[in-house]
Formats: structure tokens, sequence, C-alpha cells
């Protein structure tokens, strides 16, 4: 178990889980009891004691997603107590600790909540809803060949870093969770954002956020309305001025691109 | 579907129909709060008639009627089919949420304080503009329509100020929101002038609906 800090005193907490069998079942919320938890250990730590716990008592374990556990992968899609990857600015559910609760608290924890995001089971989603939308534009034509020497196409390095800014989105669908509508635009413009700066997304620049905005509303995604809860709680802190970017891509592609259909 | 239809069906192709709307009607706002004016000059409504009399007979004014019409039922025909299908896109809700930690309530009640307008809307238009262009209001010393006699009179009913006032208040946070709104939905976003459409937008809501409140609350509480 982690935690060697003497000063930290472990906590005991009410946990109220959404479980669920499958896609098509009812669930509901119940509750349990965790004992001994370090403040060091995070969130999904947490959830890991809960399950052996449940192992032990001969009950089937919480499923929920994970994968890196260190804020990279985007896996971790919990809304815990009210809030797309918990209380914590700027975090994943992995990186959140426990240290941010106290002895005693209840803890709700839902899976994602949208149409294009079904739940499997308990806290597992699926976001299978992203890669079809990365997959109607998100990629770049390469030519064939040798490997181009990097050096060869510049790049100004206000607009790398823009774009760059617009790439650290992980996927991880909290704009989605967090937003009253409902809506991916966030995730859906850091992609178009990060390829429409950069030379190499030239060639399907127009054709790129005309087929993907078609998908995104086709999955099922609410539209966005400013609001900004996307942004407030994005765990890298994509900026709602890429969500303006792809409006301008957009509103231009439809007026200017050969695409009759 | 051409691809006329399909711009305009995307969730995009419709937010940009209510951010022009929107923002057009801003601009009808000040054209009608500044004619509106006329009410406090102390003639007995002289000149407010004049001007209602001008607004009502006037061709080029009489065309752009049609303009904020079609810019009326756009905004709302439009704003309603988004809310109806941003609900529809989470049927199940959550059991805890807490909005409230991370964005302002008005910015996620636009569809509420839009109704409450429309509500105030369909009452205003009946009482003013309904029976100043189809009713038959007594003429005035010049021989207009005494539409000023029929506000004052209006205005001097508790229920139809607190309507008005209220309606005002709406407007305001409506506008709060929906000011930079519009231009963020339009792609106009940058990190030198958005800050400046947040603070003329704040400015924008508060004057004038703070403008069209004190109509109302001066001929109830000063005349
Ligand atoms: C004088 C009256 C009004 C003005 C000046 C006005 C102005 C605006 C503006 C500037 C926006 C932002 C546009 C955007 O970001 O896309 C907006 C959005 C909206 N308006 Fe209005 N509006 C008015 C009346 C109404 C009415 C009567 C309704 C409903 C019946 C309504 C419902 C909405 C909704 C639902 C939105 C969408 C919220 C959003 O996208 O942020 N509005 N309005
Ligand atoms: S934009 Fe932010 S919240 Fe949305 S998927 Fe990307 S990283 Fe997650
Ligand atoms: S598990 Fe990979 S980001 Fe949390």
């Amino acid at each position: 178990m982690a935690g060697n800090n003497p000063n930290a005193k472990p906590m005991n907490l009410t946990l109220k889980v959404w479980r669920q069998r499958n896609r098509n079942s009812e669930g509901k919320i119940v509750e349990y009891q965790v004992k001994d938890i370090s403040p060091e250990m995070s969130f999904l730590e947490m959830l890991d004691v809960l399950n052996e716990d449940l192992l032990l008592k001969g009950d089937e374990p919480v499923a929920f997603d994970h994968d890196c556990r260190e804020g990279i992968c985007g896996s971790c899609d919990l809304f815990i107590n009210g809030r797309a990857h918990g209380p914590e600015k700027g975090t994943t559910t992995c990186q959140l600790h426990m240290r941010k609760f106290s002895d005693g608290d209840t803890i709700t924890i839902e899976p994602w909540r949208a149409n294009a995001f079904p739940v499997n089971r308990d806290l597992s989603v699926d976001r299978s809803a992203f890669d079809r939308i990365i997959q109607a534009g998100g990629y770049i034509s390469v030519n064939t060949g040798g490997v181009p020497d990097g050096n060869e196409i510049p790049i100004p390095k206000n607009i790398a870093d823009k774009a760059f800014e617009a790439a650290t989105c992980i996927s991880c669908g909290a704009c989605v969770a967090a937003c009253k509508n409902a809506s991916a635009m966030l995730f859906v413009s850091a992609k178009i954002s990060q390829l429409a700066l950069l030379p190499q997304g030239q060639v399907e620049r127009k054709t790129r956020v005309e087929n993907m905005v078609a998908q995104m509303d086709k999955e099922g995604f609410g539209a966005c309305t400013n609001i900004g809860q996307c942004a407030a709680e994005c765990p890298v802190g994509i900026s709602l001025e890429n969500i303006a970017l792809m409006n301008r891509e957009f509103i231009s592609a439809k007026a200017t691109s050969d695409n009759l259909a | 579907m051409s691809w006329i239809t399909k711009t305009f069906t995307s969730s995009i192709g419709r937010k940009v129909i209510v951010a022009i709307t929107g923002l057009f009607l801003c601009t009808f706002l000040v054209v009608h709060l500044v004619g509106n004016l006329q009410l406090f000059k102390d003639d007995g409504g002289a000149a407010f008639n004049i001007y209602s009399h001008f607004m009502g007979t006037n061709p080029v004014i009489r065309t752009l009627e049609w303009v904020l019409v079609l810019g009326f039922g756009f905004h709302i025909y439009e704003s309603y089919t988004l809310a109806a299908r941003n609900r529809a896109a989470r049927k199940v809700g959550y059991v805890d949420s807490r909005p409230s930690e991370n964005s302002p309530w008005y910015s996620r009640s636009m569809a509420l304080l839009g109704t409450l307008i429309l509500i105030f809307l369909i009452v205003h238009m009946y009482n003013f503009f309904y029976r100043a262009r189809f009713g038959d209001l007594d003429p005035d010393i010049n021989n207009n329509d005494d539409l000023y006699t029929l506000v004052v009179t209006s205005f001097k009913q508790w229920w139809y100020v607190l309507l008005y006032v209220g309606a005002q208040i709406a407007l305001c946070y409506h506008l709060i929101h929906g000011f930079r709104s519009g231009f963020q939905t339009l792609g106009l976003n940058h990190r030198k002038y958005t800050p400046i459409i947040r603070v003329i937008g704040y400015i924008f809501a508060i004057v004038v609906c703070a403008g069209f409140a004190s109509m109302p609350l001066y001929f109830y509480f000063f005349k």
C-alpha cells in the first residue's frame, strides 16, 4: 500500500458507486465503506482497495477504466462528487490524490454521462465515438519515400506552440462529461486546430473539418453554447480559442470547399 | 441534402445563425432604447408620438421591421432546436452534479432566460405594438396617435412595472453571456480582443437593460 509518511492519517470513507451489469441493464448507486485509506494514495489506488475488499467478500469488483495511471492516456473517466475527474483542477482521476478528501467523507462516483458514451459496465464507458471522429478526418497524408528532414518544413515558433498545446489533448472525454450539452467541441476543436495550424495538415484542411464535425453531430454529441465547463474541467487546459478556430475553419471550409455533398 | 441545408442544419451552422441573429438583435436594442428616450421629454408626449408615428409609417422602417421579425424568428427557432438537441444528448443524467463549481448559472440558463424574454415580448407586443398599429388610439395635440398616454397609464400598474423590470433583468443576464458568446461562435476569439469584448458585453448588457428598466420605474414612481 502506498504511503510511508507517518503524519498521513488513514481515512475511512463512504463510497456511492454506480453499478451496472452491462449496456442494456438498469444501473443503480450502491454504497460501500472503505477503511484505512492513506491520503497519499491516488484515487484509483483507493478503488483498488475497494475491489480487493469486494473480491475477498466474493462480490463482483467495480469495473473502471484505467491504463497509464500517470495522466497521459486519458482512460480514467470518472465523475467524482459532481465533477469530471473530481474536485482538483487540471488533473485526471489517476493523478487525483486522496489527500483532497477528509476522513468520514462520502464520495459519489459515476461514469461519464452522454448518449454518445454508453456505459459498458459500472464506471467503464465506451468512448469509441471519439475514435470514429478521428477516423473521419484526424489524419494527414504523408508522401512515401525517404524520411523527410525535420528542418525542411519551417514552422514559426508561436504556431508550433499553439499546435502543440492543442496536441496535448489526451482524448479523455472530460469535456463531454462536464458539459451541460454533452458537447464534444473542445475535443474535436483541439484535433482540428492541431492539424490546421501545421503545414502538414493543409492538404485535408477543408475536408477534415467538414467530415469531423459531421461525424461529431452524427454521434449525437450536443452543440456548444460557450459556457466553458469543458475548458474549466480539461485536465490539460485545452483553451476555448480552439473552438473559435474550429468554427472559423468550418465556416470557411463550407463556403469554399469543392464538396457539394 | 444539398451542401447548403447540410451547413445550416449542422451544429455549428445553427449556432452561427443564433449568433448572427443574436448580435443583430443587440443592434435593434440600441435603436429601440435611444428612440424610447423621448419618453423622458417633458412635453406631454408630443415628441414620443411624433417618433412613434414615424416608426409606424416610414417605408424604410416598415421594411426593416420584417428583417427584425425574421431575426427574432430565426434566433428563437434555432436556439430552441439546439436546446432540444443538447438536452437529448444526455438521456441519463448524473446523480450528483455540481456545475456551479465550473461555470456561472446564467451561462447555463440561456434557454430559460430566452423563454422569459419571449413571454415578455408577447405581452409587450400585444400591449404597445398591436394597439399602436391596429388599435384605435386617441389623437394627441398634433393629431398623432397618442401612444404616450397608453405607455404612461400602463406604467402606472404595479404588475406591469414588475413584468418589465423582471424581463430586463432576464435580458441583462442573457446578454452578459450572449454578447461574448456570439463573437466566440463566429470564431472571433483573440487573446487581445476577447477580454475587451467581455468587458464591453458587461457594460452593454447593464446600460441597455438599466435604460429600458428606468422607463417603467420613472413613470411609476415620479409621474
Ligand atoms: C432582444 C432579445 C434578444 C437578444 C438581443 C439576444 C441575444 C443573444 C445573443 C447575442 C446570443 C449569443 C449567440 C451565440 O453565442 O450563439 C444569444 C443566444 C441565445 N438566445 Fe438570445 N437574444 C434575445 C432573445 C432571445 C429569445 C426570445 C430567446 C428564446 C426564446 C433566446 C434564446 C437564446 C438561446 C437559447 C441562446 C443560445 C445560448 C448560447 O448559444 O449561448 N434569445 N442570444
Ligand atoms: S479537450 Fe481536454 S477534456 Fe476534452 S478530451 Fe481533450 S484533454 Fe480531455
Ligand atoms: S489512467 Fe491514463 S490518464 Fe489516468
